[in-house]
């Protein structure tokens, strides 16, 4: 069995790919039947994006760069060099192999054009879904390999009864990245390993340093990979003009929930739902942005306690555990990456999928209604709706519109 | 698990009498080729030898030869020289297929002001002498066509070219990096001017090459400094270098015969080979004006770079095409511009045997490409799809 692993050059998927050797190892059985002896596990790096592209980006990345926190991501920019250093050191054979138009066209065009729809889009599971669990896998059979392992912090456990797959998430909730990952497919996730799974940071951490890992001291990338300046909107206008396109979008009026025009704004884009700075209007009480409504050209603003909502609408949902039509059933949904799973209500729906410039892989036209117990604050279209049972993520989608 | 390199147009290994005859250079006779002592004339005389041995290798005189860093900073002096020297004559004709060196250089004249023609080529990979002639204007200042592609080893009809270049008194360069050491080059013969070679393509070290130019030729250098190498390449040499690359040179005289025949008997067998077990496969470029020790071939349905991969996974070393481009997001321009999709160009892969690749080394290769070749068709929805219908 060889397994591929996937290394960014960060700490995760360098101690990943480390535990996997020494597993691999520990099993390995006689060379086959030709007396060859393959390698168990290789080491691929993924190229997604030169960021080269986009200079302008690049410059503002040094005035804007703010010191780390605690992991905001799903993974990180590629770094060639550590990841080569890491398999160098593991002696295990390694690639780089270039996905830039996959990625580009699987993840970048469709967050610039969700971005400009008036969504707030969370590029990482799409990248999950399209590119890690779908070329990388289709790499690593090109390969001869059977299974993609990752660094990420979740945890899978098969159904010996039904032969499903279940995604849990990970041990150090404080990590858990389970949240990215709810697009899997069950064909994908059979062929997954997740060996940080059961682990938390610290012990990740220590494991690295205790195997020499040249990068067992790297501080953590909080960027999203593509977006350096973590500026959605100076990565969009960016990327337009490198297409030879203006971010042309019209002023229009910004309107408080009872209708009343407070201000003008300079283009949708400007705004994402809970925002607070930038509206350029001069109320008493503090205002924040509760909808952007594109059919309108408006922005909604309101005091904060407006933002809090209990009902929305999820599209492209993905079942991880099997769910009947209209069954409903209680769950914990957690609707941003930083958010706390809150107890809800949901139901399972289909509607033929109308193929508006999204994937047509991700348009599954399965559909979700989630009702939570309390409100959540600042529920956002364009964010990943994940549906979870105690650690088990039942399946997640998109976050299409507000009730 | 025994390996087996069959990338020899991305480097050759170091031919351990060129190894020998280096290493004296670094441990005792390190002198300054330019200082005045014993030390130094050691240095000296081994670096004229060398000179001499590059020379016989291409028919020149060993004054002709300037020692560069490599077939980049060669190709470089070439035509950024050339460009640098006028100012009038503004015009250099080249061709779509040229290897980086030369096609990122043309591309930087561009910006300066210099109009540069690429001349295209068909299937065959070779250029057609007429569209050269064609291509040609009264400012005409260089014609830079390389000898063989390194990607195809398709050889390029130099004299005709050359007697172009001669007649109507424009300057020729050839960027001969690929074809030096495998087959005959003699540069009056190819009728150029100037001709750029590298050792580590000849069994010599990395980091060292030469220019030719011929006597007369007026060209301004790319660095300024000493005056080593006349005035043309200032920098203290690198001597021991450069003493591989003669010693390189002089196997490559003695070799080339027996070199040619076994290599060729030995790339048609692997060719062959392969025709004949793997299915929707086809030889890219020209099969007769070639070099003996490299094919290129098509594989439908197959990505290159996961081939290479799954190539290497099982021990032998091929390419895609050539090495400076790897990791790059462009199929091959030299197959985008014989008019191949970007589907063949990427399904394509080079194999360059060399003279240390032995008949076991293609029978295990053989044994494994088939295997490789499926396990890639059957992860590609298009193959099975044509499957289908069939």
């Amino acid at each position: 069995m060889t397994t591929v692993v996937a290394m960014s050059g960060g700490v995760d998927s360098s101690t990943a790919a480390a535990l996997l050797v020494e597993s691999n190892s520990a099993t390995t059985p006689l060379p086959d039947s030709a007396g060859e002896s393959h390698p168990r596990v290789v080491g691929l790096t993924m190229q997604l994006w030169n960021q080269r592209r986009l200079p302008r980006l690049l410059g503002l990345e040094e005035g804007t760069a703010t010191p780390g926190h605690a992991s905001g991501r799903c993974c990180s920019l590629d770094d060639t060099h550590d990841a080569r250093r890491v398999a160098d050191h593991l002696g295990i054979p390694y690639y780089v192999v270039n996905f830039e138009k996959p990625f580009e066209e699987g993840v970048v065009r469709p967050f610039v054009e969700r971005y400009l729809a008036g969504e707030t889009p969370i590029p990482c599971s799409l990248c999950n879904t399209e590119i890690k669990f779908a070329k990388l896998i289709e790499t690593a059979l090109q390969l001869g390999a059977e299974r993609v392992a990752t660094g990420h912090y979740a945890r899978l456990r098969r159904d010996e009864e039904t032969g499903r797959y279940r995604l849990l998430a990970g041990v150090d909730r404080a990590k858990d990245q389970s949240y990215f990952l709810f697009g899997l497919t069950q064909e994908q996730l059979a062929r997954s390993v997740f060996p940080l799974g059961e682990m938390t940071k610290e012990e990740v951490r220590a494991a690295a340093r205790a195997r020499n890992l040249p990068v067992a001291e790297k501080p953590e990338s909080q960027e999203i990979c593509f977006v350096p300046s973590r500026s959605y909107r100076e990565f969009i206008e960016a990327y337009l003009a490198e297409q030879g396109q203006a971010l042309a979008e019209p002023p229009g009026e910004i309107v408080s929930t009872d209708g009343r025009v407070l201000g003008e704004h300079q283009g949708l884009h400007h705004f994402t739902i809970g925002q607070r700075k930038g509206l350029g209007i001069a109320v008493g009480a503090p205002l924040y942005v509760i909808e952007i409504d594109r059919t309108r050209n408006r922005a909604v603003v309101g005091p904060d306690a407006e933002l809090f909502r209990r009902r929305f609408v999820a599209r492209d949902v993905n079942w991880i555990r099997p769910v009947a039509q209209g069954e409903s059933f209680e769950a914990h949904v957690k609707i941003r990456n930083k958010h706390v799973p809150a107890p809800a209500r949901v139901a399972a729906a289909f509607r033929p999928p109308e193929l508006d410039g999204r994937l047509k892989a991700a348009a599954t036209g399965a559909e979700a209604f989630v009702e939570f117990v309390q409100p959540q604050r600042a529920i956002t279209p364009g964010q990943a709706a994940v549906f979870y049972a105690g650690d088990e993520v039942l399946g997640g989608g998109w976050i299409a519109r507000v009730l | 698990m025994r390996r087996v390199y069959l990338d020899n147009n991305a480097t050759t290994p170091l031919a351990a009498e060129v190894f020998e005859a280096m290493r004296p250079f670094y441990l005792e006779d390190y002198g300054n080729a330019s200082s005045i002592h014993w030390y130094g004339q050691r240095a000296k005389a081994a670096m004229e030898t060398a000179r001499e041995q590059v020379a016989r290798l291409i028919n020149c005189r060993p004054s002709e030869v300037v020692f560069t860093s490599g077939g980049t900073e060669a190709d470089n002096a070439a035509l950024v020289g050339m460009e640098a020297a006028r100012a009038e004559s503004r015009h250099v004709v080249t061709t779509a297929i040229e290897h980086h060196a030369v096609l990122h250089t043309a591309k930087a004249l561009e910006k300066r002001g210099v109009r540069v023609t690429y001349v295209r080529v068909g299937l065959s990979g070779v250029v057609d002498p007429a569209d050269v002639e064609r291509a040609v204007r009264p400012e005409t200042v260089l014609i830079s066509i390389m000898h063989a592609n390194n990607e195809l080893g398709t050889i390029q009809p130099l004299e005709e070219i050359g007697r172009v270049a001669r007649d109507r008194d424009i300057y020729f360069h050839t960027d001969a990096v690929q074809s030096v050491g495998k087959i005959p080059v003699d540069v009056e013969k190819l009728g150029v001017d100037l001709l750029s070679l590298s050792a580590h393509k000849l069994y010599g070290p990395k980091g060292v090459g030469a220019l030719f130019v011929r006597k007369g030729t007026i060209l301004r250098p790319l660095l300024y400094g000493g005056h080593h190498e006349r005035d043309r390449r200032p920098g203290t040499e690198n001597v021991p270098g450069i003493v591989g690359l003669g010693k390189a040179a002089e196997l490559a005289r003695e070799h080339m015969a027996e070199d040619t025949t076994r290599m060729s008997a030995l790339r048609d067998r692997l060719e062959q080979g392969i025709l004949r077990s793997v299915p929707l496969v086809t030889v890219n470029g020209d099969p007769q004006r070639r070099l003996p020790n490299t094919t290129s071939l098509a594989f439908d349905y197959i990505e290159g770079e996961g081939f290479v991969i799954a190539m290497d996974l099982r021990g032998v070393a091929c390419s895609t095409g050539a090495a400076c481009s790897s990791g790059s997001l462009e199929p091959s321009h030299v197959l985008a511009a014989m008019g191949k999709t970007p589907e063949q160009a990427r399904s394509s892969i080079r194999f360059s045997l060399g003279r240390f690749t032995t008949a076991e080394d293609i029978d295990q290769t053989l044994e494994i490409v088939p295997a490789v070749a499926e396990q890639l068709r059957a992860v590609s929805p298009h193959y099975r799809k044509a499957g289908a219908r069939d």
